[in-house]
């Protein structure tokens, strides 16, 4: 079966999805996604949907479960690439994805979400004063 | 038939000019110049040239199915006179008048020349039959000619209605103009988030000073329209809404999720700070 490979860059995992997703595939990235913020200790996701061209309410459904997922593990979500076409379709399902962060290309999502790490520890480091 | 055909043919060719001249005396008097919209020398070669091709096509012996080839030519002149006045706007009936106009001269003339004949009721119902013909072909002439112009004109309104507007580095506008339907949002998100994707954008102002008025309905598509821009990563800023607007909206109760400013200056001042960029005023001009 594919694999949708999982890559740590920096203090973030890089999902990348180039292939058209199915059931099986969306629930397995889930779950190596999950398992890989835990072993890896990341503290964000980004994930590449700039290659991905079908999406139903699944995969919609799918998308905003990682980010919640993630969220409880401590990690950001952040969805970049999405085709102009995509994001109507989702938005037509009622896939609001209201959960998510978004960024145009993979460049402004590492940067954003670098941002947000260092915020977020920040905060933490206050917290521990 | 056919030989009713030839008669007819023959006794316009032996007075045409006579023949003619009532014609337009006809026409002008029904107000087909609509007074100087069509000149005269322009309504004079009209008719002398339908005349005579409606001439030639009887003589072939081409009967009364006027969709057969040796009509072809009093068809193109038929057409190209229908298409004209459609555009400027004639009525289909001062349209049809052009060829109906012509049986009353044309029976007189039948009945004077063709008097002591056997075959003149013969003859006078076969040229009515294929004057009516030749009167409806023109009405539907004008009717594809008309629709022609709405549908150009209708796309145009959809061309024009939706402008994306490269603002700044990275900040594009939207200025909605006119009410928003089902079919419009579509096509303006559908160049929104195009353009998203080509100016590689990171914040929308979608200005709405010039939509008329907003219900729940156009409140929807524009919260669909800011959720897709969302998913594409560029945020969105709502500008422009009128007093009684915001009115409206607290009424509906409803609540477009999304930034708001007053005027599209506000607006592009908020998207310059999010994207870390600074207008500044040089120093004094002397």
């Amino acid at each position: 079966m594919d694999k949708i490979p999982i890559l740590k860059v920096g203090k973030c995992l890089l999902v990348t999805i180039q292939i058209d997703m199915h059931d099986r595939l969306a629930m397995a990235l889930q779950d190596d996604l999950t398992n890989a913020i835990v072993s890896t200790k990341s503290k964000g996701v980004l994930i590449d949907v700039s290659a991905l061209e079908i999406v139903d309410s699944f995969i919609g459904r799918m998308l905003s479960n990682i980010a919640s997922a993630s969220r409880v593990l401590d990690a950001v979500t952040i969805v970049v690439g999405m085709r102009p076409h995509v994001a109507i379709t989702l938005v037509e399902l009622g896939v609001q994805l209201s959960g998510i962060r978004t960024a145009r290309n993979v460049d402004k999502g590492l940067e954003t979400i670098n941002r947000l790490i260092e915020q977020s520890e920040s905060t933490d480091a206050d917290g521990d004063d | 038939m056919p030989a009713n055909f030839e008669a007819l043919a023959s006794v316009i060719e032996q007075s045409e000019k006579d023949l003619l001249s009532r014609w337009i005396a006809a026409l002008t008097a029904a107000g087909a110049t609509r007074s100087g919209q069509t000149s005269d020398k322009e309504l004079k070669d009209a008719c002398g040239r339908f005349l005579k091709e409606l001439r030639n096509a009887l003589k072939s012996g081409a009967g009364e199915d006027i969709a057969s080839p040796p009509w072809q030519d009093v068809r193109e002149v038929l057409e190209e006179i229908s298409t004209a006045r459609a555009l400027r706007g004639y009525s289909p009936v001062e349209t049809a008048l052009f060829v109906f106009s012509l049986k009353e001269p044309l029976f007189d003339l039948l009945r004077k020349v063709l008097a002591r004949e056997e075959h003149l009721a013969d003859v006078l119902i076969a040229s009515g039959g294929v004057l009516d013909r030749l009167g409806l072909f023109t009405t539907e002439v004008y009717q594809k000619s008309r629709e022609e112009v709405i549908k150009r004109q209708q796309d145009e309104l959809l061309e024009l209605s939706t402008p994306v507007i490269q603002l700044w580095d990275k900040i594009l506008a939207l200025p909605l103009i006119g009410t928003l339907d089902s079919a419009r949002t579509q096509i303006v998100m559908e160049n929104l988030l195009q353009t998203i994707v080509d100016a590689e954008a990171e914040i929308a102002i979608i200005d709405i000073t010039g939509v008329p008025a907003v219900d729940t309905l156009v409140a929807q598509h524009l919260i669909k329209t800011v959720a897709a821009a969302r998913l594409m990563g560029a945020d969105c800023i709502i500008s422009g809404i009128r007093p009684q607007i915001a009115q409206t909206i607290v009424h509906l109760g409803l609540d477009l999720q999304v930034v708001s400013k007053a005027t599209m200056a506000d607006a592009l001042s908020l998207a310059l700070k999010k994207t870390g960029q600074r207008v500044e005023r040089l120093a004094a001009r002397g």
